[in-house]
């Protein structure tokens, strides 16, 4: 530590940032009040200070002029505070010596006024200068990192970062609450603007993931908590009982046939319940692993302790049934987690006016898409609730998309899908189908051409929101056989009523309904529409607040597949970046014990939601684990004796900022 | 009592994971809000000292604000808990010595609340600026400045405080 007063010598440098700082704060003013603090050794002010010329200056300063401490009065430490540590740690300076006033995004771009920006920014440079002037130089710390990834969340973004991961040789741990992986994505017939089958493109990567040596998958099963933070979590896995050996089924499906229940029954949610299934199922043929699940709530043998057991019998000497499974929590040690979540479908029945959920033949996207799959509910043909084919489809845009009652935002895929739709009911039926949207976003690549296509197809595009849908006149309220679309073409200047058979309603995709409850189990934030909220909206995509957690699909923001399996592959590659590099450098910020000033009240043990703090009895005092303490300085600011202390936040460097900022003209 | 002339002087102190970002968002969004307010950054709420903020009054602020992340998603799991308990305790402190309480206010931004830190930054300088100045004369003894005042309290504790080795 520097003791006397003559050794400090400390070098301020006032960035412009182009105009961003120097046209709403006079620099020249500010490096001149900088001159005059008590220590400072030299004041400059520069064009770009984070360009290479701006730290070249500090480094050749800090040589030539013998500089020990070092203030940037520039863009947010959250920026830029690695970049000057760096350049300071170059010259031969102990990074921690250097301070970072802000007033970019705390003064220039806050502020209107010229000279309060001034005032402002004079205060905020005078706190740098006499916070730095305590600070001492510290030693980097670091952890092993475990070299595993897991990735939670089995949809196209999950599976795409799992087998990235795997390929480069890293263990990962694949974790998907459903009984098969897949996702929304297996549930689609064709995938726009190409028209690829969903399943043909999707199912080698599922059966890649089975097949991986270095991924474990583990199926219907969720998070339950998450402990540690980057490079060591500590995640448990709460693994449902699937009352199924998975090891042992080999995948027949003759269980399914040999259930004693012959015909089935319940709602498949994989079909949106409009297919049905027996109390043991499997959701879709191509389900992977491809192994059934017994529903607990519906089976006979659980339910009431007694059936024939057809399944059983069916299963034969594979014996793969365990009707005494129980949940298990299971707990596994990663270095960084990929969050891959997905999305929700908007549920319209919120929505009175468009008669979801009252007329039978309104459908949502979703519920189209299944009906169209193959795999479907109906073998892939396209029909009515009473099993006739639709001669005229109504399909309606931005359904709790772009409306303030609902969702602000856009969902970006909807109008796309949405001419899929068109296209493929065409294709499958001689159905007329009107689109009826507000505007056509297709900004993708080979969106507008295949725009164009569904055009020239015939389908009759109205420009305009559809404000109601109704049965048509005297067929009762069921209608069970028209609809009338009542839609306000801004085209045409008139309201139109146009009567169809089949209503689609272009869902948006929203947040996961417990998406608040999983991002506070990873410790990451929700931008305002509840999506999962990353670093930096343009620079760092893929990384969340919390380090180490990552971001993939449309958890983070309604994307559609080649976006989602892009930023699947750059979440690997973050997660590949961090558990290759071995080690991990520890926040530098933790918080110590003055062993001569401790008087061991334990008062700082219970406020540590770490466990970091632990009593030494013998000593009487407290002793605080450098490597658990996440340094949030609770303890600091409760201590009764002044015992506990921060390093780069300790009391007297706080109390000098304090001192710098009360500056008020 | 609200003066048109009267510039308050606030200090606000933001945690490092959700407040101070939101206030790095509100300026990326270019979102103004009054200069009088100046911030300090701390990891978390948490480690706002209560002392620290008796200081800033000291040092003649008009008001004290502490912001940190929204229960429940305090980037340091709960310590935000901590920094409410405290907040309760240091307003009756403050009624105690004539501050009102008032003059010190907490707030819950998130690092997506750029637009709403700055609208309670607003609307705490407003509020601050209808209590008035803080008048010192009246909460210290007559004739007695108010830094003496603070070294005096410290001196007639300084044995209790000397450390015994």
């Amino acid at each position: 530590m520097i003791t006397s007063d003559e050794e400090l010598r400390i070098g301020v440098y006032v960035c412009h940032c182009g105009s961003n700082i120097a046209g709403a704060i006079d620099v020249e003013a500010l490096t001149k009040f900088a001159e005059q603090l008590p220590h400072v050794a030299l004041a400059r002010h520069y064009k770009y200070m984070c360009a290479d010329p701006g730290q070249e200056l500090v480094k050749r300063d800090i040589v030539e002029f013998g500089l020990n401490r070092i203030v940037v009065a520039a863009c947010s430490p959250n920026l830029h505070e690695p970049t000057f540590r760096r350049a300071a740690e170059d010259a031969g300076l102990n990074r921690f010596l250097v301070q970072i006033a802000n007033i970019r995004e705390q003064v220039a771009w806050v502020t209107e006024d010229k000279q309060e920006a001034l005032e402002k920014a004079e205060a905020h440079l005078a706190a740098a200068v006499r916070r730095v002037a305590q600070h001492e130089p510290l030693q980097r710390q670091f952890v092993r990192i475990v070299p595993r990834a897991m990735v939670v969340g089995g949809g196209i973004a999950g599976i795409q970062a799992a087998l990235t991961l795997a390929d480069a040789g890293r263990e990962v741990i694949l974790v998907e609450r459903e009984p098969s992986i897949g996702g929304h994505m297996a549930m689609f017939d064709k995938t726009f603007p190409t028209l690829d089958c969903a399943a043909c493109i999707l199912t080698p990567k599922m059966t890649a993931v089975k097949l991986h040596s270095n991924i474990k998958m583990l199926t219907y099963s969720t998070v339950e908590s998450v402990e540690g933070s980057v490079g060591n979590f500590r995640v448990k896995v709460r693994r449902k009982p699937r009352y199924i050996d998975e090891n042992l089924c080999v995948g027949c499906m003759q269980c399914i046939d040999g259930c004693v229940f012959t015909k089935a029954k319940f709602p498949n949610a994989f079909d949106q319940g409009l297919g049905l299934r027996k109390p043991v199922w499997i959701p879709f043929p191509q389900a992977v692993p491809p192994v059934p699940v017994v529903d607990p709530e519906v089976c006979l043998q659980i339910t009431r302790g007694k059936c024939k057991q057809g399944c059983v019998e069916a299963c034969g000497e594979r014996n793969a049934f365990r009707f005494d499974q129980q949940e298990k929590i299971e707990e596994y040690e990663v270095g960084a987690i990929i969050v891959a979540t997905g999305f929700q479908a908007f549920d319209p029945s919120v929505i009175p006016y468009y008669g979801y959920g009252k007329y039978p033949n309104v459908y949502t996207s979703l519920e189209v898409e299944r009906l169209l799959n193959a795999g479907g509910p109906t073998g892939g043909k396209l029909v009515l609730r009473d099993g006739s084919t639709p001669k005229r489809v109504g399909i309606v845009h931005c359904v709790g998309s772009r409306d303030a009652n609902y969702h602000v935002y856009c969902s970006r895929v909807c109008c796309m899908y949405a001419l899929k739709l068109a296209h493929l009911v065409r294709e499958k039926t001689d159905a007329e189908v009107y689109n009826c949207y507000i505007d056509i976003r297709a900004p993708g690549k080979g969106f507008e051409e295949f725009y164009n296509r569904v055009q020239n197809e015939g389908v009759r595009f109205i420009r305009g929101k559809v404000a109601d849908v109704t049965p048509v006149a005297g067929q009762g309220t069921t209608a069970e056989g028209g609809l009338v679309m009542q839609v306000d073409d801004t085209l045409l200047g008139k309201i139109r009523q146009i009567n169809v058979d089949m209503v689609i309603l272009a869902v948006a995709l929203e947040p996961r309904a417990d998406a608040n409850e999983v991002r506070r189990e990873f410790g990451i934030s929700c931008s305002a529409e509840g999506f999962f909220l990353e670093k930096h909206p343009k620079l760092a995509p893929v990384n969340t607040a919390n380090d180490g957690v990552l971001l993939a699909g449309a958890c983070q923001a309604a994307k559609d597949i080649p976006d989602t399996v892009a930023q699947a592959d750059a979440a690997a590659a973050k997660a590949l970046m961090l558990i290759d590099a071995g080690q991990i450098e520890l926040e530098p910020n933790t918080a110590w014990v003055d062993e001569k000033m401790c008087s061991g009240c334990k008062t700082c043990i219970a406020l540590c939601p770490y466990q970091a703090i632990r009593a030494d009895e013998e000593r009487k005092i407290a002793v605080i684990d450098q490597a658990l303490c996440k340094g949030c300085g609770t303890c600091v600011a409760a201590c009764p004796s002044g015992a506990a202390k921060q390093h780069l936040f300790a009391d007297q460097q706080v109390n000098e900022e304090l001192e710098g900022l009360m500056n008020y003209v | 009592m609200s003066d048109e002339t009267f510039k308050p002087k606030i200090v606000a102190f933001l945690c490092n994971w959700c407040s101070y970002t939101a206030s790095d968002l509100a300026g990326t969004a270019r979102i103004k809000y009054s200069p009088r307010v100046r911030i300090i950054r701390v990891m978390c709420s948490g480690r706002v000292d209560p002392s620290f903020v008796l200081k800033a009054f000291a040092l003649g602020a008009d008001g004290v604000l502490v912001a940190g992340c929204h229960p429940g998603d305090c980037h340091y799991i709960e310590q935000n808990y901590k920094t409410m308990r405290r907040d309760v305790m240091l307003r009756y402190f403050l009624e105690q010595m004539g501050i009102e309480p008032g003059r010190l206010r907490l707030v819950w931004a998130s690092a997506a609340e750029g637009q709403y830190l700055a609208e309670s930054i607003n609307t705490f300088v407003a509020d601050v600026r209808t209590l008035g100045p803080l008048n010192w004369s009246d909460v210290l003894h007559d004739g007695v400045r108010r830094e003496e005042a603070f070294e005096e309290i410290a001196a007639e504790h300084a044995e209790a405080m000397e450390v015994q080795p």
